[in-house]
């Protein structure tokens, strides 16, 4: 389960693989906790090459979001597919990030 | 091989000559030469031995009572047919016009007498290796022959494999006509067609690359997954990715089908097409009297890995009296007696001068057969033409749903998995594939597949592994949650989750039940109910959405239409209803 740190045009990103689900807790959680540094002080999980989330993944999103709104950093969601997007939507997840 | 070194082959010989001391003499140097003489004393004593003896070699004095040697010769050449048997003359005569009567009665070549021993052996020799090679060449013409009609005969099998197979599917019925010449079947153009469940009409033209049968057994596969697929009413680009997937694998590098797939729905009036290589289609409108193209906008059959696959349709809406053209590039390929090709340009011309005429169709084949002309060799077109009505459809949607018992459309399964099991067993994928055989369910994979996974989830993590949610509140026990989870799956002796899976057809798509049960201790219901302001009771059902269960539990609720706990809370049961029409 690689997850990937990418330095972007407008912001930090951090890029799951293509399922990311209980089995991601682990790396993803000290994934983000390794970043010094954030570009424009926003954070980005960027969903390219993500096919499926379960609801731990809902729960390892809030998680990062508390994580880095206590430093002042906005995490936003990018580059979802329809279902995860969907998925978002259920769990009113539009109301607590910003989703490109 | 030099000739000296020729292996010596035992000849047998007729010998005919009514002088006993000349055949002594004959038949002597015959034997030493290492060859079996066989001695006539005249031409119907000389017959007689060819037909009982079938020699290989005969030499025939030309004087003889009874028969002569030269119409012995005669008659020898007509029993001998096809077979070669050197007839040598053995003569005393030297006047020219004879020797020319004895070679034009059958004589290959003529001996003066007296004999010289060695002349006699080298012409026996090269007439034997004449015969060889005669007999051999005999031999494999025969071969040829045979071969040849064993090919006719396996092709004719073929065939009828092939139409039993690549069928005319519902290419009868009243709006479709279509041409496809018989060079075209095993040139490797094939025309599928069938209704689906839901009414509607596919249609598929495909072209695979390559002539002849390598062409041809590609159809094979395609035709079985399309007739396959559309009876149990999936969608094209399912079928169109199933066979993609087959094509890519059975194929060689280099071979695939170039094809254009429709979907007509007459009641709908809509129509979906996916073209990947083949010419562009011509959609004819009624209303604009005017032609809306249809691009080929991807690769063909058998090139991509299903990964890259893309069986994305464009969808149409059409009115009465629209009309679609498809054909196969043979067209534009066929040839005159000058070798020039009929063309893209003249095929279009005729549509266009033809514009909204009923006899489109007609006018194409004739004029590309008049193009032909009586160069028939280059006829490998395929053409297509539909037209939306309402007509004749309605009977064959009933004979269909008749078909529509056959597949997968009510049942009812359980499965239980153990503690070993849920130890390092992924159900999911199996209960996957059984809800991909439901045709209409297979469109509903992506949400199915979240539904079960939460419902799983719940089942393993709170009931059998006994994790309490309240856990997850922190950061660090979100963590501790999922490695208490690894632990406790590993050291886990006694445990079970079960699954029951009920479906229910109707005309309009169907219910899909799903029930999952784990062995743990279940959870307070009536405490969550009062807590949420619900009904206290057995049985707690959330229609709305509800922060409170959870998320897993709030995606399955909104997934699904029914979400339903059974008292002690260690059981819940999800209905999920599909649509044929999504």
């Amino acid at each position: 389960m690689a997850i990937t740190i990418e330095t972007q045009d407008e912001h930090e990103a951090i890029i799951p693989d293509e399922r990311f689900d209980f089995e991601s807790v682990g790396p993803f959680r000290s994934c983000y906790e390794s970043l010094t540094t954030v570009k424009n002080n926003t954070v980005a999980v960027d969903f390219r090459n993500t096919r499926y989330i379960d609801s731990s993944a809902l729960g390892m999103l809030i998680n990062a979001k508390t994580y880095f709104s206590d430093k002042g950093i906005k995490v936003k969601l990018i580059n979802a597919n329809d279902q995860i997007k969907k998925i978002f939507s259920i769990s009113r997840f539009d109301k607590k990030f910003e989703i490109l | 091989m030099s000739l000296n070194n020729e292996p010596i082959e035992s000849l047998k010989i007729l010998v005919a000559d009514d002088s006993a001391t000349d055949r002594l003499i004959l038949e002597t140097i015959v034997s030493k030469a290492g060859h079996v003489p066989v001695g006539a004393s005249d031409g119907k004593e000389a017959v007689e031995a060819y037909q009982r003896e079938a020699p290989d070699l005969v030499l025939l004095d030309v004087l003889m009572p009874n028969m002569g040697g030269i119409e012995a010769a005669k008659i020898i050449r007509e029993l001998a047919k096809e077979d070669v048997v050197p007839i040598i003359f053995l003569t005393a005569l030297n006047d020219i016009q004879s020797l020319v009567e004895c070679l034009e009665s059958g004589g290959d070549d003529f001996i003066p007498k007296p004999y010289n021993q060695t002349v006699l052996g080298s012409k026996i020799k090269a007439f034997g290796r004449l015969r060889r090679m005669h007999r051999t060449l005999l031999q494999q013409k025969e071969q040829i022959e045979a071969n040849n009609l064993h090919l006719i005969q396996e092709q004719t099998v073929a065939k009828q494999v092939f139409d039993k197979i690549a069928h005319t599917g519902c290419l009868n019925l009243g709006n479709i006509r279509h041409y496809m010449s018989p060079l075209a079947v095993f040139n490797g153009d094939i025309l599928v067609s069938e209704m689906s469940p839901n009414g509607s009409m596919v249609v598929m033209l495909g072209d695979f690359t390559g002539h002849g049968l390598p062409a041809a057994i590609g159809s094979m596969p395609l035709a079985t997954t399309f007739y396959g697929m559309v009876r149990k009413g999936f969608s094209i680009p399912d079928i169109l990715r199933e066979i993609n997937q087959k094509l890519n694998e059975i194929l060689p590098v280099g071979f695939f089908c170039c094809a254009i797939c429709v979907d007509i729905n007459f009641k709908e009036r809509r129509l979906k097409v996916w073209n990947g290589g083949l010419p562009e289609g011509f959609l004819y409108r009624l209303k604009d009297d005017e032609y809306e193209l249809l691009p080929s906008k991807h690769l063909p059959l058998g090139v991509l890995s299903n990964q890259s696959f893309n069986g994305d349709c464009d969808t149409f809406q059409l009115e009465e009296g629209d009309r679609m053209f498809m054909w196969s590039d043979g067209a534009f390929e066929a040839r005159n007696d000058d070798g020039e090709m009929y063309g893209e340009e003249r095929l279009h011309n005729i549509l266009y001068q033809n514009k909204g005429q009923s006899d489109i169709f007609d006018k194409i084949l004739s004029n590309v057969q008049q193009h032909i002309g009586s160069s028939e060799k280059d006829d490998d077109m395929s053409l297509v033409e539909i037209e939306m009505r309402d007509v004749d459809i309605v009977a064959s949607v009933d004979h269909l749903n008749e078909k529509r018992q056959g597949s997968l459309a009510d049942w009812y399964m359980n499965f239980d998995l153990p503690e070993t099991s849920l130890r390092e067993f992924d159900p999911l994928p199996l209960l996957m594939n059984i809800i991909s055989e439901v045709p209409g369910l297979r469109a509903h994979r992506t949400p199915l597949y979240t539904v079960l996974a939460e419902l799983y989830t719940n089942a393993l993590e709170h009931g059998v592994l006994g994790l309490s949610s309240q856990l997850k509140s922190t950061p660090d026990g979100f963590a501790k949650y999922y490695e208490t989870r690894a632990d406790r799956l590993q050291s886990l002796t006694k445990g079970k989750v079960s699954f029951s899976l009920e479906h229910f057809a109707d005309e309009k798509g169907g219910l899909l039940v799903i029930r999952v049960k784990d062995s743990g201790e279940g959870f307070d219901i009536n405490r969550k109910s009062k807590e949420k302001g619900l009904d206290a009771g057995k049985v707690v059902t959330i229609e709305e959405n509800d922060d409170f269960f959870g998320r897993g539990l709030q995606l399955i609720s909104n997934l699904s239409q029914k979400l339903t706990l059974f008292e002690p809370g260690n059981e819940v049961e999800v209905q999920y209803r599909w649509d044929i029409e999504e």
